[in-house]
């Protein structure tokens, strides 16, 4: 086949992050004028191939070829001027400016006077108005703030930004994520549009059903490799589905030792997020000494979910009740008075006190536990606490007062779940308990929980890995933007099930 | 010779201060002697309650810009209510017999009262230290100067004051040769104490949390606001400490005291370790920067260089005491 017939080739790409590979001899082809889907579930690798693309991150092997020329682009100006430009799924606009000035931004048209250049503000508004009424896009004033826009209008300035930069490719990562119905078919239109002019249109979404009435090509990545390459006219939504999940389990989880009692230990009703597009109408029970899990993909509010439960972000309707009495929780005290623990989803953020040791890191839930009415703290007994609480998690660890920052990432973990086991909880909520961790860190992580939910607590765990959520967990609760699709039985939860309702808008 | 080199490293502030003190001695042996290293303990045991006060701020991630008008608020306060009552021009003539204690407590209370303001501005709306203790400075000195402008005598120093509330600051206690000023004891029990509070109380460990990692602490269930504000507050009180035992060893006060003793402070405390960016720092940083800076001050007069090069070494040498120590948390990774 002559070059010419793909506007971007991406052949055998290989890149890895601290020996491991993110993305392992994945080629990617699209032509001119189509609209070419990638899809996989988080962590197969997209985002990484996409990155490589636009410069962010150097190959280790394989090569770009764009418009019949080898390219490497050492950062996204590059990647842009050549023709290739990206909306991205966390649009990155400066709020507080206005649609006008995103626009142009890092290419203001200037006018001079004499010596003196100033910029253009008619040229900038007319040319701005242009293209968006050239793309049907009526309702925008480009002097509102970004930040007084709801999300899909920002999505939509973003398109129009791609459109001014005559690009040859477009990257759209989970363009419909904020639209309506409505703007949904607007895009298709605008994407058709692109189709007829000879644009090609890169796709990443989660929502097959879109990807199948839109696209002509669905390239399925999992676990950093192409699994295959089809017309869309060839696909469904469970081969699709199937492609995207199929693996085989090795021998990566321990047993689970018990089974959930009856005993309801945490009952949520009917909660609402005060933010429109987060967590709605989300109700369900968890038992002493059960494992519940929840899936879903990026963006299902999982986070913002389990966060709300805990104090850290707030309900405009619905009720929690622990133990049978309703449970009032504004914030992360009060959720700890009723023995609940939260270990977050990134450690870095918000989990870690880098410049602190290990003791001080363990013992920062419990301070109120191990001292007296003064605050002043027994340290004896703290100490012995905190110390007693890593060891059981076998965390390796020459001291306590080493520097949490020189253990590697699994052992960190191990010490912020250590911090909340000393506090002795009933509910414990693990957000993503093993992201970034190597394999037997995990396999011991896995034994702690199954140890756990034996001896009686009861235990949340969000996780974007199949087969962690599947093999740990007694039940499993899928969401899907912000909804729940389902509650999964351990003996009905399949990962082609799973990724189904987390696929399936309710 | 890897664990000389390491032993120098984590000590290198204190090392500096043991070569200057080292170093100038010998230049001027005049230095060591006399009871001069006696007055700079004196000098500093005002300035170190000041940077006691901030460095808890400072591990926060904080700033306290109004800590010299507020122990200059305190010491008019004192002062006003220490005067001797066959004093001529008394800022309050008709007070009766007061102990010392009044003035005292007084003093505290307004440094309290300021400190407390500061916290709830910072915690609670969320004002960035550095704009909400620069607008309580201007306060303080205003109120510091409404306070002193008296009719009949208009703003007038504030003097003739009492030999007891005095006593504190140039009197010693113990006897012969193991008579320690007052001012050093006052300062060094407060010092033990702030480092108690840092060292060995659940608002200790807060602060350090709510430095490194205010959402790490969050999560765990640490009243952010609530440990600011009382960080604050004992910030206050340590300037209104200061207030008095200023007054007290000048044996007077005006509204100008104390003026840019916080940027002596913070200086101070950052040469002597405590982290400019939150999250690191002791009581032992505050002392050993404090005594660092008092050395520098009286050495160089001793030296007998002018007053305008004093300025350009002192420059000096808080950049590179600071370039030292950072390099304990520079390490390459």
């Amino acid at each position: 086949m002559s070059s010419s017939e793909y506007v971007l080739e991406m052949s055998n790409i290989s890149k890895a992050f601290s020996g491991v590979k993110a993305l392992d001899g994945v080629s990617l082809k699209v032509r001119p004028g189509t609209v070419h889907a990638l899809v996989g579930e988080n962590g197969a690798g997209k985002s990484t191939l996409m990155k490589c693309l636009f410069g962010l991150y150097s190959l280790d092997e394989g090569e770009i070829t764009f418009d019949g020329q080898r390219v490497a682009f050492a950062n996204t100006k590059e990647a842009i001027e050549a023709g290739i430009s990206m909306i991205q799924q966390e649009p990155s606009a400066v709020p507080q400016r206005s649609v006008l000035e995103n626009f142009w931004l890092g290419r203001f048209p200037i006018k001079s006077y004499g010596p003196v250049k100033v910029v253009d503000e008619k040229k900038m508004y007319a040319d701005c108005k242009a293209v968006l009424d050239d793309l049907d896009i009526r309702d925008m004033d480009p002097y509102a703030k970004i930040a007084q826009l709801s999300a899909s209008k920002v999505q939509l300035v973003q398109i129009a930004e791609a459109v001014s930069y005559h690009s040859k490719v477009i990257i759209m990562d989970e363009p419909t994520s904020s639209l309506t119905e409505d703007e949904v078919q607007r895009l298709f239109g605008i994407i058709r549009r692109f189709k007829r002019e000879g644009v090609a249109i890169i796709y990443i979404s989660h929502r097959i059903d879109e990807i199948l009435a839109i696209s002509d090509e669905v390239t399925i990545l999992r676990d950093g490799k192409v699994v295959g390459s089809y017309p869309a006219s060839e696909l469904t939504n469970e081969k699709i589905i199937s492609q995207m999940v199929g693996r085989t389990l090795k021998n990566q989880f321990p047993p689970r030792l018990n089974a959930p009692s009856d005993k309801v230990v945490l009952m949520v009703d009917h909660v609402t997020s005060i933010v429109e597009r987060s967590f709605r109408d989300v109700s369900f029970e968890v038992h002493k000494g059960e494992i519940f899990g929840i899936g879903g993909l990026v963006g299902a509010q999982r986070s913002e979910l389990v966060e709300a439960l805990f104090g850290l972000r707030q309900i405009a309707s619905g009720s929690v009740s622990i133990n049978g009495k309703k449970a009032v929780i504004t914030n992360p005290r009060d959720a700890k008075s009723y023995r609940m623990a939260l270990v977050t989803e990134e450690r870095r953020a918000t989990g870690i006190f880098p410049l602190l040791s290990i003791l001080d890191n363990t013992m920062m839930a419990s301070l109120q536990r191990y001292s007296n009415k003064l605050g002043v703290l027994d340290r004896k007994r703290g100490e012995a606490a905190a110390t007693a609480g890593v060891e059981a998690l076998r965390v390796k660890t020459p001291s306590m007062l080493t520097h949490i920052q020189d253990l590697s990432g699994g052992n960190q973990q191990k010490v912020i779940l250590a911090r909340w086991l000393v506090t002795d909880p009933e509910i414990l909520i693990l957000d993503e308990p093993t992201r970034g961790i190597d394999v037997g860190a995990k396999f011991e992580i896995y034994t702690i929980m199954a140890d756990l939910a034996k001896s009686g607590k009861a235990i949340i765990m969000i996780s974007s890995e199949l087969p962690e959520l599947i093999a740990m967990s007694d039940r499993v609760m899928v969401m899907c933007e912000g909804k729940v699709t389902n509650i999964l039985d351990r003996a009905e939860a399949t990962e082609e099930r799973v990724m189904t309702y987390a696929t399936m808008l309710a | 010779m890897a664990a000389v080199r390491q032993l120098i490293t984590k000590n290198a502030i204190a090392l500096v201060l043991l070569v200057l003190v080292l170093v100038i001695g010998v230049i001027r042996p005049s230095f060591l002697g006399g009871g001069n290293l006696l007055d700079i303990l004196r000098v500093s045991s005002v300035r170190l309650l000041i940077a006691l006060g901030v460095t808890g701020i400072l591990i926060t991630g904080g700033t306290d810009l109004s800590a010299g008008r507020t122990v200059g608020l305190a010491c008019v306060i004192a002062a006003s209510l220490a005067q001797r009552p066959d004093y001529a021009s008394k800022i309050f003539p008709n007070l009766p017999q007061l102990s010392i204690i009044i003035p005292i407590l007084a003093a505290m209370a307004a440094g309290c009262l300021v400190g407390f303001m500061n916290g709830l501005i910072v915690a609670f709306l969320n004002v960035p230290a550095f704009i909400a203790t620069l607008g309580t400075m201007i306060i303080v000195y205003g109120a510091a100067s409404l306070y002193v402008d008296h009719p009949p005598l208009g703003a007038a120093p504030i003097g003739g004051l009492k030999d007891s509330f005095t006593n504190l600051g140039s009197g010693t206690i113990g006897f012969g040769h193991f008579s320690i000023p007052i001012i050093i004891v006052i300062a060094f029990g407060a010092f033990l104490i702030y480092s108690f509070l840092l060292n060995r109380t659940t608002l200790g460990k807060n602060i350090y949390a709510i430095g490194g990692n205010a959402n790490a602490a969050t999560v765990s269930g640490v009243n952010v606001r609530k440990n600011l504000v009382i960080i604050y507050t004992i910030a206050g009180v340590l300037y209104g400490l200061a207030g008095v035992l200023l007054s007290a060893r000048t044996g007077g006060a005006t509204n100008e005291y104390a003026s840019g003793y916080e940027l002596d402070a913070i200086a101070a405390a950052v040469i002597g370790g405590v982290s400019i960016t939150g999250g690191v720092g002791t009581a032992t940083n505050a002392v050993i920067g404090v005594l660092i800076f008092e050395v520098l001050n009286n050495g160089l007069v001793v030296l007998g260089v002018s007053a305008y090069w004093q300025l350009v070494i002192k420059g000096v040498i808080i950049v590179s005491a600071v370039a030292l120590d950072i390099r304990k948390y520079t390490r390459k990774r």
